[in-house]
Formats: C-alpha cells, structure tokens, sequence
C-alpha cells in the first residue's frame, strides 16, 4: 500500500516537475525545421552531358532584367547545382519556387531530351500542379523530418533545438580543427582531459576573442599536462582560421565553445 | 523505467540547451609531425677559442643534434634551415613570429652560447609561433667537454613542453658489442649516449657476456658474465670500474635486473634443471626465493612500483608470461595467445608489458596491458629480441639478427627501436655489431 502511495507520489511530483519546465517552452514559438527538398540523382551519359551553367546564367539574367529577385544571393548558380541532397534550404526557398513559377521564360526551347539540368531549370520545366505537389511533398517530408529528429542522439537534438549550427555544419567545423590539433601524445590519459575554448568570432570565421574556460586549471599544481593540451587546442584554433562557419547566421554562431578532449584518441 | 529515465534526461539536456551556446566537441587531432625551426644557437663574439672543437661553428652542431632528436621521434618536423627567414645572430632576439609562421613552422628554438674562463654558457627559448609567445627558457653553465648532452638537455627540455611527457635524450644505452665471426664472437660490454656517440667499451672481451641492466641512477650495470666458464651475475660500477659477483649462489644466475628502487637485484638461479627466481638486497645482501616451482621461471622485472613482477615460465607446457606480487604470491598466467611469450619488460609509466613473441619461427616484438589484454605485436623479423623501455615509455629499443648461411656468412646483430604505435622503426647507430641494449633513465632529472 505505502508503496504504491510512493510511486504515485514520485510520479506526480515528476509530472508536475515536467510540466513546469516544458511548459514555457511549448509556449515559445515552435522550431521551424525547413523541409527537406530531395535532389534526383540523374545518370549522366556521353550523350546527355552538356554544361548547364551558362543556360542558367541565361535564365538568371532574364529574370534580373525584370528586376525580381528570383534567386538567393547566397546561392549562385554554381555552388546550388552542387548542392549535396541532404541540404536543409532555408524557408524563403519555398517562395523562390513560386516566384519561379510566376516568371516562367519559354520553356518549349529547352529540349525535353536534355535529362540533365540545373535546380533553376529543372524549376522552369514544372508546372503549377507539379509545384503545388512538390510543395505537398516537402511538407510530408517536413513532417518526416520531424518524426524522425525525435528519433535523434542527444548530442543532435542538442544543435537542433538551439538552432545552432545543423550537423553538416557542425562536421564541417570539426573536420576543420581535426586537422590542425597537433594532440600532445603524453597526456595522462586516466586524468580529465577536457579543455573548453569559448571563441568570438568575426563574420568571416576569423578569431575575435579566445578564451580558456577553466583557465585556473592552467596552474594548478600536478596539472601541468592541462597548460600543455590548452595551448595545443588554442594553437589548433589559430591554425584553422579563418574557421569553416556556415556563411548566413552570424548571429547564431559568432560566440562558440569548442569542447577538446583527446582521452579516446589517446586511449587508442 | 530506465528509458523513462533515459527520456527525461534527454528532455531536460534539450531544455537546458534550448538558447544556449553553440558547443562542438573535439575529440580526434592528427598525428602529424609538428613543424618546428631549429634556428642555430648564435655563438658570441667575445668567446674563448678551444681546441676541442671550432667554437664558431658549436652553435650549428648544437642545433644539428637537436634537430636529429626530434627527427628521430616521429613526433616532430624540423624545417630545412634553407627556408629559414630570419639570421641565428639576431634570431636569439624576440623572433618576428610572422616570418616564421610564414614557412608554416609552429614552435621556433632560438638560442646563444659563450665560452668563458672554460665554461660553456648556453641559453634556448622556445617560441609558439601561432600565440607569439615564450613557451620556456632556460640556460645551462657546464664544462665545454659535456656540449653534447647540452644540446640532449635541450631537447628534452622542449619535448617535455610540446608533448607533455619527459624526453628520453640525455641518456644511455648499454650493450652487448659483438666482433668476429658468427662462432667465435667476442662480446664486450659497451656503453654509448642514444644518438650513438661516446661509445666506451667496460669489458675487454675476454669472457662472454650478456644482459647488461642499468640501475636507476645509471650509475651501476648488472650483467651476466661467463667468467671462468661459470655464468653468474655480476655488478659494474661505471665510474670506478670494480665489479664483484652478486651473491654466492652454488651454481648459474642469469637474466638480472634492478627493483625500481635500485636497493635489489632481480635474478634467476638455475639448479638441477630448474630455475627458479630470486632477489638479492644490495645492502645486507640477504637473499629470497620468490618462486617455486619445478619450471623454468626466468626474466623477471619488476613494476614501476615495485609491487609486481612479471615473469616467464613453462610451467604450463608452453613458456608464457605471468605477473606476481614482489613477494611470490597472487601468480597468473596473463598470456594465452598461440605462441610463446618471453622477456617481459615492465613499461617505467606502469601500463604496459613489453615482450617477444615467437609463432611459427618468426619472432615479434609486441606490448600488452599488464593484465595481457590489448595485444598488440610492433614489429615481425627472422631474429629479434630482448626489449627494454625508454625512461618515458614511449620507445622500445631492441636487437634483430640477419640470416646466415651454414659458415655463419651474411650474419649480423643490430640495434633497433620502435615506437609503442607501431611506427618509426629505426636502426640505432652502434660501431659494432650489437645485442641486449638497456636503455637507462635519464642522466639529469
């Protein structure tokens, strides 16, 4: 009996410990993760491969002669044919496409056999139905997205929910620093390695400000491991700027804290 | 209940970082060789000429030496002195860390030395090229004749300020010296400095010799002698040259080696067929049994913390390693691999077991934890045994023997050492043909 009337009482209290945390948070505005827009992998062929490019540029600059902003000054034509499939576009994408649709340029020249195409023409051969289910499409993925986050590490519901940077971002910057931290192999590593550089960054990814967290550790005694692994992962940091951030959001990453810890690498 | 518990934390981290900082964790670096320049050390005008050696050009030798130790790590990348932008003589100055950072060096040794009333006076600072400031500096007053282990020092000096562990420059290496042909070898003790120079020969060649072992203050060297035919462990005092036999045991002692306090001496003694292991106190020259079994146990060596010895023994059939409390109690068997398992070497950080192995006739010089976990086999040759540890157990050095013929043609023994990852394996420089190197502590601590 005195049992069950414990385990109700600790359940409440978690509800109602629950409740108050997740509360104002429900309250604020629901994270708007982008849809996902899947790119058709498209088999290229002697035959088919032609050079896309200047016919976008041609296309662009049609559009810019109407002075519409069609397309996103963060994405030229180049670099958006090369975009990776796993891209998250940012909302606005969704009111290009319209856009796109609205100032459609006489689709009957481009050929129907040319399989290969660029993102803005391959936008310029759909027509309103196939955008509306495209538009349909990417909110079922949206939703997929979504289910499928809940589903995520910890670490990436992490940078998720702080609309920091996504993972590819993230992979980026770490692959970065890997290659400049020249780790200091005599650390002891039955002892806290962990060293955490809080870094203000410029725009262009440059070091404004570092500095060591724990910096009392610096010199402490029977510490002296812990001067030698900060000052490698400051020199990592210097070595690696400008840093690989991604080029919008400054605001999201201009402050960044770097968690160093070789213990695993080091345990081999 | 425990995914319950799992949720919640996983709810509340989210929470706790919904605003936050952006964290990014770091957990892997590269293993490159660091960059480093070696600007040569900038001799003073006003010093005193010596006839030992051309004082203009000590500075350049000084620097060579280091530059070779830290070529001979793996760890480090010394810069040609051809890319080098600024001049020694104004390079023991504050260095202009953009030219330097310019040829994409990390860290910078600069550096000035004087000879005066026959003393060398050297002082080095190491730059971080990439913070643009002083990592350390120091300077050393000692005997003109001792510039060699000046520029060891040094090199220890900086290698314990990148990498956080002590150097291993500013030591020795003993060994077996071995001339003539393969039957009739003549074996003398030697001793030499790391890098291969100031060899000395303690022994005349006489009597055959093996397994020298330093003590931890390098200054005594235990090994066994076959003087008069009669293999027994002997101790040599390097500076005065006396030797005397280890206890007066009635039949062969062999494989000795020092406790980490230096106090005793670790052997086998062998009798009727059966060897057991015994430890002599160097003070009251007390003798103790350890083991007792009727097998072959043999190279003992003790822990760092001279609470453990690890063994080889056939008391299970096959020769395998075991460890056991100092006082012969507590053994196990920590070896069970295919293969046989022999010259256990405790590693001086207290980790890792360092062994060879032969299987199917090739031989293998390998490391495992002190349980016998973690396995890990370094090197594989026709020959090749009797590691022994640098002071920061980071190196193994041993010896490789090449394949002769049935007249013992095309025979040789060298020395070699092996980093504890697998890599850079070297050859050790040695005037002689080598076997059995002991690898001492470090001269200056």
């Amino acid at each position: 009996m005195s049992r069950g009337l414990l385990f109700s009482f600790l359940f409440h209290t978690l509800v109602i410990y629950l409740t108050m945390l997740t509360l104002p948070f429900m309250m604020r505005e629901p994270i708007d993760l982008p849809p996902i827009v899947s790119v058709e992998l498209i088999e290229i062929k002697d035959k088919t491969y032609i050079p896309f490019a200047p016919k976008a540029r041609k296309i662009i600059e049609k559009v810019k002669e109407e002075k519409k902003r069609v397309v996103s000054e963060q994405a030229p034509p180049a670099s958006k044919a090369k975009e990776k499939p796993d891209r998250i576009p940012m909302p606005e994408d969704k009111e290009e496409i319209k856009e796109l649709i609205k100032k459609k340029q006489n689709p009957e020249e481009i050929k129907p056999k040319i399989r290969q195409a660029s993102e803005f023409e391959k936008k310029e051969l759909f027509d309103t139905n196939e955008i509306a289910a495209l538009i349909d499409k990417a909110k079922e993925e949206q939703a997929e997205t979504q289910r499928k986050n809940d589903e995520l590490t910890q670490s990436s519901v992490k940078t998720s929910f702080a609309q920091g940077l996504s993972l590819s971002e993230e992979d980026a910057l770490r692959a970065q620093i890997f290659g400049c931290w020249s780790v200091p192999l005599g650390l002891p590593y039955d002892k806290d390695l962990l060293v955490r550089i809080k870094l203000k960054l410029k725009p262009d990814g440059r070091i404004l400000k570092s500095e060591i967290l724990d910096h009392a550790r610096m010199n402490t005694p029977g510490q002296s491991f812990y001067k030698i692994l900060a000052e490698s992962a400051l020199r990592a940091v210097r070595i690696c700027q400008p840093l690989k951030v991604p080029p919008t959001g400054y605001e999201r990453w201009k402050e960044l804290q770097l968690n160093f810890d070789p213990t695993e690498m080091l345990k081999g | 209940m425990k995914k319950i518990l799992l949720i919640i934390s996983l709810f509340l981290f989210s929470y706790k970082n919904a605003y936050g900082l952006i964290t990014v964790d770091i957990t892997r670096g590269n293993l490159d060789p660091l960059p480093i320049a070696v600007s040569p050390l900038h001799v003073d005008s006003k010093s005193e000429k010596l006839s030992i050696f051309e004082t203009e050009k000590l500075g350049e030798e000084i620097s060579k030496i280091i530059e070779k130790n830290f070529k001979s790590t793996g760890l480090f990348n010394p810069l040609k002195r051809d890319a080098f932008v600024q001049r020694p003589d104004i390079a023991h100055l504050k260095p202009r860390f953009e030219d330097w950072r310019l040829i994409k060096a990390q860290a910078l040794v600069t550096g000035k030395l004087l000879i005066k009333d026959k003393k060398l006076k050297v002082e080095f600072r190491l730059w971080d090229l990439t913070a643009a400031k002083e990592m350390v500096a120091l300077s050393f007053t000692t005997t003109p004749n001792n510039w060699r282990r000046v520029a060891h020092i040094i090199s220890d000096k900086i290698y314990e300020r990148l990498t956080g562990e002590s150097g291993y420059f500013d030591t020795r290496v003993a060994y077996v010296s071995e001339t003539g042909p393969k039957n009739q070898r003549i074996k003398k003790l030697a001793i030499m400095d790391q890098d291969g120079f100031n060899t000395k020969y303690l022994t005349l060649g006489n009597e055959l010799v093996l397994t020298p072992r330093f003590n931890p203050t390098n200054q005594l060297v235990t090994y066994l002698s076959y003087f008069k035919n009669m293999p027994r462990v002997y101790l040599l005092d390097i500076e005065t040259g006396i030797q005397e036999v280890v206890g007066a045991f009635p039949g062969m002692t062999f494989a000795p080696r020092f406790s980490p306090d230096g106090k005793k001496i670790i052997m086998s003694f062998a009798k009727d067929g059966n060897s057991d292991i015994y430890s002599m106190d160097l003070e009251n020259r007390v003798v103790e049994q350890i083991t007792k079994h009727p097998s072959i146990d043999t190279s003992p060596s003790y822990s760092p913390d001279g609470k453990y010895i690890t063994f080889n023994s056939d008391r299970s059939g096959l020769q395998q390693i075991y460890v056991m409390r100092s006082d012969g109690t507590q053994v196990k068997r920590i070896t069970h691999g295919a293969g046989l398992y022999g010259t256990p070497v405790w590693s001086p950080r207290g980790d890792l077991i360092a062994f060879t192995k032969v299987r199917k006739g090739r031989f293998y010089i390998g490391v495992m934890r002190s349980d016998g976990s973690g396995e890990r086999l370094l090197t594989e040759n026709f020959y090749q045994e009797a590691p022994s540890w640098s002071p920061n157990g980071r190196v193994l050095i041993f010896y490789r023997e090449t394949k002769s013929d049935s007249k013992g043609k095309g025979f040789s023994a060298k020395l070699w050492s092996i980093d504890i990852t697998g890599y850079n394996e070297r050859r050790l420089k040695t005037e002689t043909d080598a076997s059995d190197p002991s690898w001492s502590s470090l001269l200056s601590k």
